[in-house]
């Protein structure tokens, strides 16, 4: 049975807020909307013009409007948040924060960043920005989180959108491109999350949240991150066998794609006490270490060119050589 | 001049939040206006000087 309680503060002593205005940026997920901006600048370096103050500005817009659904999402889950460990001391749990304010701010600061974006750029990445804090509120926390094993693959979703916003932003169309970097996304996400969620499954049982391994078991969940982790590798490499991306981006994509294989592996193998955990860790922690090199590698060709980067490697690699 | 009651009498800690709120929100809203205009003028671009004087 789930232990969540309704035990939010609904309003403080003096009517007025009772947050600082760092906890109101906490609402926002800086690390989330961090990697976001980071994604966003690698989708939108792949269009072939890129005004800087307009690129600046519709980095800032996307980058808000995710901020905007990570608050939405921390209003509508406050009840889970507050009997989750890692969770626990966020802004609305730990009483700083009424869910009435953050409800406002999240809306506020969703319209404010779609209309922003709509008039600074163009209406198509302003609609997909909408549909991606839509996608992200009411599809996946507001629906899918509490209803299947199935939530953090569809939600994953709106995490891996952003490149193709901020492409969008730049240019008003789609490309395969960017379909691509969403995909890479939208891969990576389940084996990411999944790794945790297996260290992390008593905290995810007593909130009432249907994780895979609460649903299905560690070893099924152990199944699916390997399986994920198969069709993730070959897809990180698409940009290279693609053209656009360079040699540079197909080595790292490979040495950390095969580094991903091997602690997938592990993860299936160990499947008793500290080993286990260790390995679920080591995953967890690489993955992000992988979707960061290979958006790195990615965003550095895009800006100084293939060449360059690969010309910067064998400089680097004969330095390494002769010490 | 009738009496006033008294109302909620803020904290040190409270006056101290909301003072941390609204040095934030000026901050931003003062960010915006400049970020607007570089925008605007970004936007023009060589149509800004293409005005009657």
């Amino acid at each position: 049975m789930s232990a969540v309680s309704d035990s939010i503060v609904t309003e403080s002593r003096s009517g007025l807020s009772n947050g600082t205005a760092g906890d109101f940026f906490a609402l926002l997920k800086p690390r989330v909307m961090s990697l976001v901006v980071f994604t966003t600048l690698v989708g939108m370096m792949t269009a072939p013009h890129v005004n800087p103050v307009i690129g600046f500005t519709a980095l800032l817009a996307i980058a808000v409007g995710a901020g905007a659904s990570g608050c939405l999402n921390m209003w509508y889950d406050a009840d889970i948040d507050a009997v989750m460990r890692r969770t626990a001391k966020r802004p609305i749990p730990a009483g700083r924060i009424t869910k009435d304010e953050a409800l406002g701010f999240g809306m506020t600061l969703s319209v404010g960043s779609v209309v922003t974006l709509g008039l600074v750029t163009n209406w198509v990445a302003a609609g997909l920005l909408a549909f991606t804090i839509f996608f992200y509120v009411v599809i996946y926390s507001m629906w899918l989180k509490r209803a299947t094993a199935q939530n953090i693959v569809i939600g994953g979703a709106a995490g891996a959108f952003p490149p193709m916003v901020g492409y969008a932003a730049m240019t008003g169309s789609f490309s395969l491109e960017t379909v691509v970097l969403f995909s890479i996304i939208f891969l990576w996400t389940p084996p990411h999350f999944w790794a945790l969620a297996l260290v992390k499954s008593d905290d995810y049982r007593r909130a009432g949240i249907p994780m895979l391994p609460v649903v299905a078991g560690d070893d099924a969940t152990r199944l699916q991150i390997i399986l994920y982790t198969l069709v993730l590798v070959p897809v990180g490499l698409l940009p290279a066998f693609m053209g656009f991306a360079g040699l540079p981006y197909a080595l790292v994509s490979g040495v950390t794609g095969a580094m991903m294989l091997v602690l997938a592996w592990r993860v299936y193998r160990r499947r008793e006490g500290d080993a286990a955990r260790k390995a679920a860790y080591g995953l967890f922690g690489f993955s992000i270490l992988y979707l960061f090199l290979l958006y790195a590698v990615l965003l550095a060709e895009l800006i100084v060119g293939h060449d360059r980067v690969a010309a910067l490697g064998t400089a680097a690699a004969r330095l390494v050589g002769a010490a | 001049m009738a009496d006033r009651k008294p109302g909620v009498v803020l904290s040190d800690e409270e006056v101290r939040k909301r003072r941390s709120r609204s040095v934030a929100l000026a901050l931003v809203l003062g960010g915006l206006v400049i970020l607007f205009f570089i925008v605007t003028i970004a936007k023009l671009g060589g149509n800004v000087m293409n005005r009657p004087l």
